[in-house]
C-alpha cells in the first residue's frame, strides 16, 4: 500500500480507538456527578466544580489521541 | 485547503521570526492592556457602566476562586496570576473564532507550488503559545510552593529520604508528574483549539453558508471551557502546593 493510504488509515484508527475510553469515562463521571447533585442539591456548586475538573482530565486523554492522529496525517 | 501543525512565518523582526499566531496574541494582549489602562484612568467611587461591568466580572472570578479554595485571602493572593491566565486564554480563543482569522492572507511560492498563508491564526492553535503558558503555570506553582513552605520543605515532597523506599519512589513519581503537568496543560489547550480550527476550516470548505453556525457556537463554548479548565487546574495545583504537608 502507498504511504498516503496507510497514513490516513492510521490517523483514523488513532482517533477512533483513542476516543473510546474517554467517552466512557466522561459518561460515567457526569452520571455520578448528576446523581450526587440529585441526592444533595445544596452541595451542587462543590460537586459541579469537581465534576468539571474531572471531565477536563478525562477529555485530555482524547485530545492526546487527536493530536497524535493530526500529527500522523499532517506532519 | 491548508492545514499545518506549525504556524506560518509572516516576516522577521530583528532576526526573530514573527508567526501569524504571534500577531494575534499581540492583538489580544494589547486589547486587554489598553482596555485596562482606559478603565483605570477613569476610576470613580460611584462607577459608570463600563467600570461596573468589569467589576462584576472580576468580582465573579474572585468569588469563584474563593469558593474553590475556601479562603478569600488565598484567593486574593493567587488572583492576578489565575485571572490573567483565564482572560488571556479566553480572549485569544474568542478572537480566533472571529471572521478574518485564517481566511485573510496571501499566496506564497514554495518549490514551484503555491500555498496559502493566512495572516491571522488562533493564538492557542500554536503549540509554542500553549507550551509557554503551561511552563509559566507550572513554574508559578513551584514558586508559590517554595515561597509558602520554604525551599527544603517543598523539595521534601519530591525527594523523600526519611520515610523509606516506597515513599522515595512515590516522590520520584510526583516529580515526573510535574513534568507531565506541563505536557498535559499544553497539549490539552493546543489539541482543543487546533482541532476546532481544523473542524471550522473543513466545514467552511464543504458548506460555507449556514452550516458553520453551530460549529462556531461550539468553538465559542469550547474556548470558554478550555480557558476555565486551564485557570481552574492552575488554581487547584497552587492550592495543593501551598498546603502544609501533614503526614
Amino acid at each position: 500500500m502507498e504511504l498516503e493510504a496507510i497514513k490516513s488509515i492510521a490517523a483514523a484508527a488513532a482517533i477512533a480507538l483513542g476516543a473510546f475510553g474517554p467517552a466512557l469515562a466522561i459518561g460515567m463521571l457526569a452520571g455520578k456527578g448528576l446523581e450526587a447533585v440529585g441526592r444533595n442539591p445544596e452541595a451542587a456548586q462543590k460537586v459541579q466544580t469537581a465534576m468539571i475538573l474531572s471531565i477536563a482530565f478525562a477529555e485530555a486523554i482524547a485530545i492526546y489521541a487527536l493530536v497524535v492522529a493530526l500529527a500522523i496525517k499532517f506532519a | 485547503m491548508h492545514i499545518s501543525l506549525q504556524p506560518e512565518i509572516i516576516g522577521t523582526l530583528f532576526g526573530i521570526p514573527i508567526s501569524n499566531s504571534l500577531i494575534l496574541s499581540i492583538i489580544t494582549a494589547s486589547l486587554l492592556l489598553v482596555s485596562g489602562f482606559l478603565l483605570v484612568r477613569s476610576l470613580r467611587m460611584i462607577p459608570g457602566k463600563a467600570q461596573s461591568f468589569i467589576e462584576t466580572l472580576l468580582e465573579g472570578i474572585l468569588t469563584f476562586m474563593s469558593q474553590a479554595l475556601g479562603n478569600k485571602e488565598h484567593a486574593k493572593r493567587f488572583f492576578p496570576l489565575v485571572a490573567t491566565i483565564f482572560l488571556f486564554i479566553l480572549f485569544n480563543n474568542w478572537v480566533g473564532v472571529l471572521p478574518g482569522t485564517g481566511s485573510v492572507g496571501f499566496y506564497e511560492e514554495h518549490n514551484g507550488e503555491q500555498s496559502f498563508v493566512p495572516l491571522l491564526r488562533s493564538a492557542n492553535s500554536d503549540l509554542n503559545t500553549t507550551l509557554a503558558l503551561a511552563l509559566i503555570s507550572v513554574a508559578a506553582i513551584q514558586w508559590y510552593g517554595i515561597r509558602k513552605l520554604g525551599f527544603f520543605r517543598h523539595i521534601s515532597k519530591f525527594l523523600v529520604f526519611t520515610k523509606g523506599p516506597i515513599y522515595f519512589f512515590v516522590g520520584l513519581l510526583e516529580l515526573i508528574g510535574e513534568f507531565a503537568k506541563v505536557l498535559s496543560f499544553s497539549f490539552r489547550l493546543f489539541g482543543n483549539i487546533f482541532a476546532g480550527e481544523v473542524l471550522l476550516l473543513i466545514i467552511m470548505t464543504l458548506v460555507p453558508v449556514i452550516a458553520p453556525f453551530p460549529f462556531i457556537m461550539l468553538e465559542f463554548f469550547v474556548g470558554f471551557i478550555q480557558a476555565l479548565v486551564f485557570a481552574m487546574l492552575t488554581l487547584i495545583f497552587l492550592k495543593i502546593a501551598t498546603e502544609q504537608v501533614e503526614h
